[in-house]
């Protein structure tokens, strides 16, 4: 047996040995390359993105179409993009938002965990995971193959809205579980009702948190390419009205581009690229601003 | 036989007396205990007793190195294990809590292990051992926790599935199967029912003749039931570090104590 | 309905009114109101509408119940609608289909003689996916435990932001860099990969291009990352602190407390993580579409000029279909939604069992 000879030798403070010791430094190393190595590639994106667009990041890009111009001609640029993709995304959160707040607000307040309250939170959860371009198809099938409808930035905005709506809902769900008990049941105690205490009291309490959570969603769908192909077709042209007609979209602009062959189109792709990024980026910020000024607010009280 | 061996081989060095002196432990920027200078003899039974808040647990914690694993707290001070200062500069953590055991307040068996690997798991970490020796170790350590008859059926089963009195006799298991030299335990009745309250505490004192054992408790009667010394810590007002009021032989401190601090508490308690 | 049982109302409102003048502004300021102060009536009135309310809801509150539950109902009605309407428009393009959808390889839906499959699809769209997944998932877990159990508290959710970020990045740029850096700068690790690793049926093959299926998986890859971390880390920091203490305890070291503790209570919330990455990389689209050679040729060399997927057909092919060949496109999406639904459901499950795990364990 090894225990006399462990028993003689052991003096207070027993050593771990060499080798365990060795193998918790390798994992430690191993563990913060992981780190390093996943921030490389998005380095390299945003370097790229921001090197290359910047060449043609300029006033007429931002306030150009690509109408009139040819297959090889510089210029041009991607103002009908940027006011199709504004209003896409607008439409899109103007069908989503109240759908899906509305969702939240029956899982938390009124589902109390029964049958179709658990069907909803499942599909849901299943929801986030339909791929874009499945949303793209449906829409396409649904409103312009079926019902016969135009491509129109409103078809996009009905794709957009398919993805945008899980999001809400989850977000909103985890905003309003976070409203303090007592807060409802002192509302109920003055005998405030049910849906009065929801409006007045419930969503204000959880409102920056709404919102933070509906700019997530607004900044991930408004760099979806794929529903925008199959539902708002592509233009070069200026297209103010949403309801009629092909319009464009940043991301589907930047797609366009980049299948192009001449030097001057990957260049616009980049600068596209870029407006995209700092459009999505920005609604990160916000949400993460949103987020941030509440948080004082929320340790405050 | 292998049981045989590994008690005659421990009894002569396991147990070791600690010593610390002038400690106090932070959390942040909050002391929570200030000055603690004790002694606590090998082979033998400390409790510490006091209101809650008074920094047990914390200094219970500072006496195997686990008090630093909350992100923020510190220790300043010395804690010696015979001659060996715990926090010197060139002492590994992992060592020291695998020298000093630790029992906590909740019953806490690794939930996807049987009993069987629960028991082993410290051993493991010591590199290959064999499949005999290990189950010589792992029966002693049962037999040493008085759950061997209870369990030998079903090692196999995992050990979330026991009740809360033999969880916790089954963590007592598996911190002694590394054989540490003293074994610290935080309130580790609190949880139970009076059965397996009083298992738990015959289990104290037949360990005390190879460990040095240091328990928390809540309870006075526990205290004056397990332990040879005892040590009283208070603190002044909320907000304040906790300290030592005194430490003596149990007997002393639940008949006469010194402070008029120890005789309100216990009395207040037993009153 | 509920106005029936809704009488305890009217008094409540007169309670709030009765000491301060403003008893309007009781409703339209609630949080002021309800200050605790305020609130403090006896404890037997509260109670009793408090039951009131809570059984028998009150006037008003039928319609917005309603909407609420006509919003979650709607949610379902558009997953149910998905299928429905996808199925509605490919079944016209599957019976002008003249060979068998499943087990066809090309794609001439376009064609007077439609012939269309979705086997090379299916394939490419499974083997990208997969490769994505073993790619990512132990760079992911890595970067959760990182941020879990190695980094500085405090720096913890800044670098969960930056690691989130990789997500916010759209997936057409990530196609764009695909083409424009990695395509070439894959060039030379696959040529290296054939040469020394070429027994390897995976990296086999006469021909070693940029433009490959190990390309695309690799952009895959880095699009999965973010959200298998995610999940990774949200579970990794849910372990509960006794089990972890209990390791250290016996003096493990920290990556053995890892080993004991926290990768036992994580899997199943990394496997379904796993999971949800796999669904994503399936449906991803445009990223792919710009890289894959789109060809309909089923092979495992992942260095060849070869790689397609569903999505990626779709995006490459919507532009010059016909009638029949929009149809056959919707009944490859069918499929694709069929299959992420299928890895969705599952990765659900997974986390539902573990809640009820981890509750059973705690
Ligand atoms: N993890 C922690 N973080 C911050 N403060 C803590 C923590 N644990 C304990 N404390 C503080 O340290 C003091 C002592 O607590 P503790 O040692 O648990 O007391 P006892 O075990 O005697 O009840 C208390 O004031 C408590 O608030
Ligand atoms: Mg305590």
């Amino acid at each position: 047996m090894t225990t006399p000879s462990t028993a003689t030798v052991r003096t207070g403070i027993r050593p771990i040995s060499v080798g365990r010791r060795v193998k918790d430094r390798v994992v430690q190393v191993l563990i913060c390359l992981a780190f390093v190595l996943a921030l490389i590639p998005l380095a390299s994106v945003l370097w790229m993105v921001v090197k290359n667009g910047m060449q043609r990041f300029d006033l007429e890009f931002l306030t150009h179409s690509m109408r009139n111009i040819g297959a090889r001609d510089v210029g041009g640029g991607a103002y009908h993009a940027i006011i199709g993709t504004l209003q896409q995304v607008l439409l899109a959160s103007l069908i989503a938002v109240p759908i899906g707040l509305l969702t939240a607000i029956y899982l938390v307040e009124y589902g109390n965990g029964g049958r179709l309250a658990r069907t909803i939170g499942f599909f849901v959860d299943v929801m986030t995971g339909v791929p874009s371009v499945v949303s793209g198809l449906f829409v396409l099938a649904f409103w312009i193959l079926v019902l016969g409808m135009p491509f129109s930035g409103f078809a996009g905005a009905l794709a957009l809205s398919i993805l945008m709506m899980p999001v809400v809902v989850r977000s909103a769900e985890e905003m309003l579980r976070l409203v303090p008990r007592e807060l409802r049941e002192a509302s109920y105690a003055l005998g405030v009702p049910k849906w009065r205490t929801v409006v007045k009291v419930v969503l204000p309490t959880a409102f920056t948190g709404i919102a933070t959570g509906v700019m997530l969603a607004v900044a991930r769908v408004a760099g979806e390419t794929a529903p925008l192909l199959l539902t708002v077709f592509f233009t070069d042209s200026i297209n103010n009205d949403p309801f009629n007609g092909p319009q464009m979209g940043l991301p589907l602009y930047v797609f366009d581009q980049a299948g192009r062959p001449t030097d001057a189109a990957i260049d616009r792709a980049w600068s596209g690229a870029l407006t995209l990024i700092l459009i999505v980026m920005l609604l990160n910020l916000v949400a993460r601003l949103i987020g941030w000024w509440r948080s004082p607010a929320r340790k405050g009280s | 036989m292998v049981a045989v061996a590994r008690e005659e081989g421990v009894l002569g060095t396991m147990a070791k007396q600690i010593e610390v002196s002038d400690l106090d432990a932070y959390y942040g920027s909050h002391k929570a205990i200030e000055g603690i200078t004790m002694t606590i003899e090998p082979r033998s039974v400390t409790a510490f007793i006091g209101p809650s808040g008074c920094g047990k647990s914390t200094f219970l914690r500072t006496l195997n190195r686990m008090h630093e694993v909350i992100p923020g707290a510190r220790v300043e001070g010395k804690v010696r294990l015979e001659d060996q200062d715990l926090y010197g500069p060139d002492v590994d953590p992992v060592s020291v809590r695998r020298t000093i055991g630790m029992v906590f307040q909740r019953p806490n068996p690794f939930p996807t292990m049987s009993i069987f690997d629960n028991v082993a798991a410290g051993l493991r970490l010591n590199g290959r051992v064999s499949r005999s020796e290990l189950d010589g170790v792992v029966e002693t350590s049962l037999k040493g926790a008085n759950l061997w008859n209870e369990v030998k059926d079903r090692l196999n089963k995992p050990g979330a599935g026991l009740s809360g009195g033999q969880q916790q006799r089954l963590c007592i298991a598996r911190a002694i199967a590394v054989r540490p030299e003293v074994l610290l335990m935080d309130e580790p009745c609190s949880a139970l029912d009076p059965i397996s309250t009083l298992a738990i505490e015959d289990l104290i004192a037949q360990l005390k003749k190879d460990y040095t054992i240091v328990i928390v408790t809540h309870n006075m009667q526990q205290a004056a039931r397990v332990s040879d010394r005892t040590a009283f810590f208070n603190l002044a007002a909320q907000g304040r570090p906790g300290k030592l009021i005194e430490m003596d032989d149990t007997s002393k401190i639940f008949t006469n104590p010194a402070e008029k601090a120890t005789e309100d508490y216990i009395t207040g308690r037993f009153g | 309905m509920t106005g029936a049982e809704s009488t305890p109302e009217v008094e409540p409102l007169q309670y709030g009114s009765a000491g301060a003048p403003e008893s309007g502004s009781a409703l339209r300021e609630p949080p002021g109101e309800l200050d605790r102060g305020e609130t403090g009536g006896p404890a037997m009135r509260r109670a009793a509408r408090r039951r009131a309310v809570g059984i028998g809801g009150a006037r008003g509150d039928g319609p917005f119940r309603f909407a609420a539950t006509a919003a979650g109902a709607v949610l379902l009605a558009i997953m149910a609608a998905i299928g429905a309407f996808l199925v509605v428009k490919a079944v016209p393009a599957l019976r002008a289909n003249t060979t068998n959808f499943l087990t066809e390889l090309t794609w001439q839906p376009n064609a007077t003689e439609p012939v269309f499959g979705i086997g090379a699809l299916a394939f490419g769209t499974v083997l990208s996916s997969f490769l994505a997944l073993v790619i990512a998932t132990p760079v992911a877990v890595g970067v959760a435990l990182f941020i879990s159990h190695y980094a500085p508290r405090r720096l913890a959710s800044a670098l969960g932001y930056v690691v989130d970020l990789l997500a916010a990045v759209p997936s057409v740029v990530y196609g764009l860099w695909g083409i424009a850096f990695l395509v070439p700068f894959m060039l030379e690790p696959s040529r290296f990969l054939n040469r020394y690793l070429g027994w390897i049926p995976l990296f086999g093959g006469d021909q070693v291009v940029g433009r490959s299926m190990l390309t695309a998986a690799l952009v895959l890859a880095i699009m999965i990352l973010p959200i298998i971390a995610a999940i990774s880390r949200e579970v990794f920091l849910q372990v509960p602190k006794a089990q972890e203490e209990a390791a250290l305890a016996l003096g493990a070291t920290r990556w053995e407390m890892i080993r004991m503790s926290v990768l036992p209570f994580g899997r199943p919330g990394v496997i379904s993580a796993a999971m949800l990455g796999l669904g994503r990389a399936m449906g991803e689209t445009i990223a792919v579409a710009l890289i894959f050679p789109a060809t309909f040729t089923v092979t495992f060399q992942v260095l060849g000029p070869n790689g397609n997927s569903i999505a990626a057909n779709i995006a490459n092919g919507f532009g010059e279909a016909t009638e029949t060949g929009r149809g056959a496109l919707i009944a490859s999406g069918l499929v694709l939604f069929l299959i992420t639904l299928l890895v969705n459901m599952g990765a659900r499950l997974v986390i539902a069992r573990r809640k009820e795990y981890a509750r059973a364990a705690a």
